[in-house]
């Protein structure tokens, strides 16, 4: 016999709205239907709707924790549509923000994965040193969050002298801090107990369901879209985190390492900053054309298409953001497993489902569910 | 008002409960409000702790707009919620819908479906400002509280 438990809209365990369908036999989940539509704004028409300047404020606001990335791509994707070259000072400014956001969001996870574990200590502690990176941010860019530092040609204001003497010290504070993580989260035995073979997604798993980011070098496949050089990342030393255990341990693994690698980017980019003006002049109308661009956020790989037809306004923005791909790897990590590890499993892509929203279809009165498959869409779309 | 009701009133003041509500929103808000309860800002000093029950709470901040789905599912946590109650408003979204105003599914500002007291602009705003929001709160939540037989 099963039962249907719901979990969300609103729940102690889950920081945004969404609602999980989850049927049960005993303690064991046998299936999962997740339920979207929460935080759907319609951000796609809404671009479609203002300039390619007034955009970026926008894409900044999809989502709060990796605004810098939203902006980057899309600004990275206009340059593209314009055939912009943008200066290499310009270039490593980026680079920094985004690894500082990594930073940021990377502390922020170990944190509310500890906290859905039990350990509130190690939440209290990695939000405190977090700050240290909110603190750079603020310096930096003026903002702790939504940092308004890209722009179209380049990047807003640049880091002087003193700054980037503050930074590498605050990156020197914090190697010294994520030594001490990776002794919590890695040795630790209620850790280790709580995490190893719990939420396993099989290789196989990850690229049948197309995951990407943390999760999927988790499950050792080497996917990291920084290979590609946006940015500055073709002029810096790093490598991709893969590991191999396709469990919770090894995202706290490969997240951990990836801490270290964001703060060794970052010094290499101060060490090399190099001397120039931070934009370039923008010619005032985007020529007709469609561009891609593909970045590494936080949590797996941005995705931005852009369309335009010589305008002022882009006549399509598609956006697909990790989330999006990572969402629906939680039916094979979920079935099978314990109820009391469900918090924990939802917690461990890192979920942030005001990226994810993209399509919402509510029909007032009724209470039911519709599918779209391909045929539909395309009928939708010949219809006045 | 006897002496006992006195010393519940007391106590109660002592330890308000916080319920935080992310509705349509774009997680700024929400990420700084959650920073309100770590060390660096520590909103325990006050008494207050974050807690997932409506029924239990007496303070309820909300970060975001709200659209058609939500609506419902708002009124019902508001409702919910133990008599006397104070809302707070966290952010451009929460007061005016901010950037996405002509978003076609940003359905309305909090105020428009349940009464807010405090209004913190930003965005996002500080945890600074999101405590002494909750603080002008909780002075509002006291008279209630004297009035509430």
């Amino acid at each position: 016999m099963s039962t249907r438990i719901p979990v969300g809209p609103q729940h102690p365990a889950l920081i945004e709205p969404e609602h999980l369908d989850v049927k049960v036999d005993g303690e064991t989940i046998t299936d999962v239907d997740v339920h979207l539509g929460y935080i759907h704004r319609g951000i796609e028409g809404l671009m479609q709707k203002k300039n390619y300047q007034q955009n970026v404020y926008i894409a900044e606001r999809i989502c709060g924790i990796c605004s810098g990335v939203h902006t980057s791509t899309y600004s990275e994707g206009v340059e593209s549509l314009l055939g912009l070259e943008v200066p290499k000072r310009a270039k490593y400014i980026r680079t920094i923000i985004l690894e500082l956001e990594r930073l940021h969001s990377h502390y922020l996870w170990l944190g509310l994965v500890a906290y859905e574990i039990g350990l509130d200590t190690a939440f209290q502690i990695s939000w405190r040193d977090r700050e240290i990176v909110l603190d750079l941010l603020e310096k930096i860019t003026g903002n702790r969050i939504n940092y308004a530092m890209n722009t179209i040609g380049g990047v807003r204001r640049g880091i002087t002298k003193e700054m980037q003497k503050e930074t590498l010290q605050g990156i020197d504070a914090l190697w010294e801090k994520t030594k001490y993580y990776k002794e919590v989260f890695l040795k630790d035995s209620i850790v280790r107990a709580r995490t190893k073979n719990v939420g396993v997604l099989k290789k196989r798993d990850a690229e049948r369901y197309s995951v990407a980011g943390p999760i999927v070098r988790a499950s050792s496949v080497d996917f990291d879209v920084r290979t590609t050089n946006y940015a500055a990342y073709a002029d810096v030393k790093w490598k991709p985190i893969v590991r191999h255990g396709c469990d919770i341990n090894s995202r706290l693994d490969v997240r951990i390492e990836e801490v270290f690698e964001a703060l060794n980017i970052i010094r290499q980019c101060i060490e090399n900053m190099p001397e120039g003006p931070l934009k370039t002049i923008v010619p005032p109308v985007v020529p007709k054309g469609e561009t891609i661009m593909r970045t590494e956020a936080p949590r797996g790989e941005l995705f931005y298409y852009i369309r335009s037809n010589g305008t002022a306004m882009p006549e399509r923005v598609k956006i697909r953001p990790p989330t999006y791909a990572n969402l629906l790897a939680l039916k094979p990590m979920l079935i099978g497993s314990e109820l009391a590890d469900l918090p924990v499993i939802v917690a461990s892509i890192d979920p942030c489902f005001s990226c994810a929203e993209r399509v919402g279809v509510i029909k007032e009165g009724t209470n039911k569910k519709e599918i779209f498959d391909g045929r539909r869409l395309r009928m939708m779309k010949d219809a006045p | 008002m006897t002496i006992l009701k006195k010393i519940v009133n007391f106590a109660r003041l002592k330890s308000p409960y916080l319920l935080h509500f992310d509705c349509t929103g774009c997680n700024g808000c929400t990420i700084e409000t959650l920073a309100c309860i770590t060390p660096r800002y520590d909103v325990e000093r006050f008494g207050i702790v974050e807690k997932g029950n409506p029924r239990h709470s007496d303070l309820l901040v909300i970060n975001g707009s709200v659209n058609k789905k939500m609506e419902p599912r708002l009124k019902r946590i508001y409702e919910g919620m133990a008599h006397p109650k104070a809302v707070v408003a966290v952010g451009a979204c929460a007061i005016s819908r901010g950037v996405f105003f002509d978003a076609y599914n940003n359905g309305k500002p909090i105020d428009k479906i349940v009464p807010v007291d405090v209004y913190v602009p930003g965005c996002p705003p500080k945890p600074e400002a999101i405590i002494d929001g909750i603080v002008k709160a909780l002075g509002l939540w006291k008279e209630r509280l004297e009035e509430y037989k």
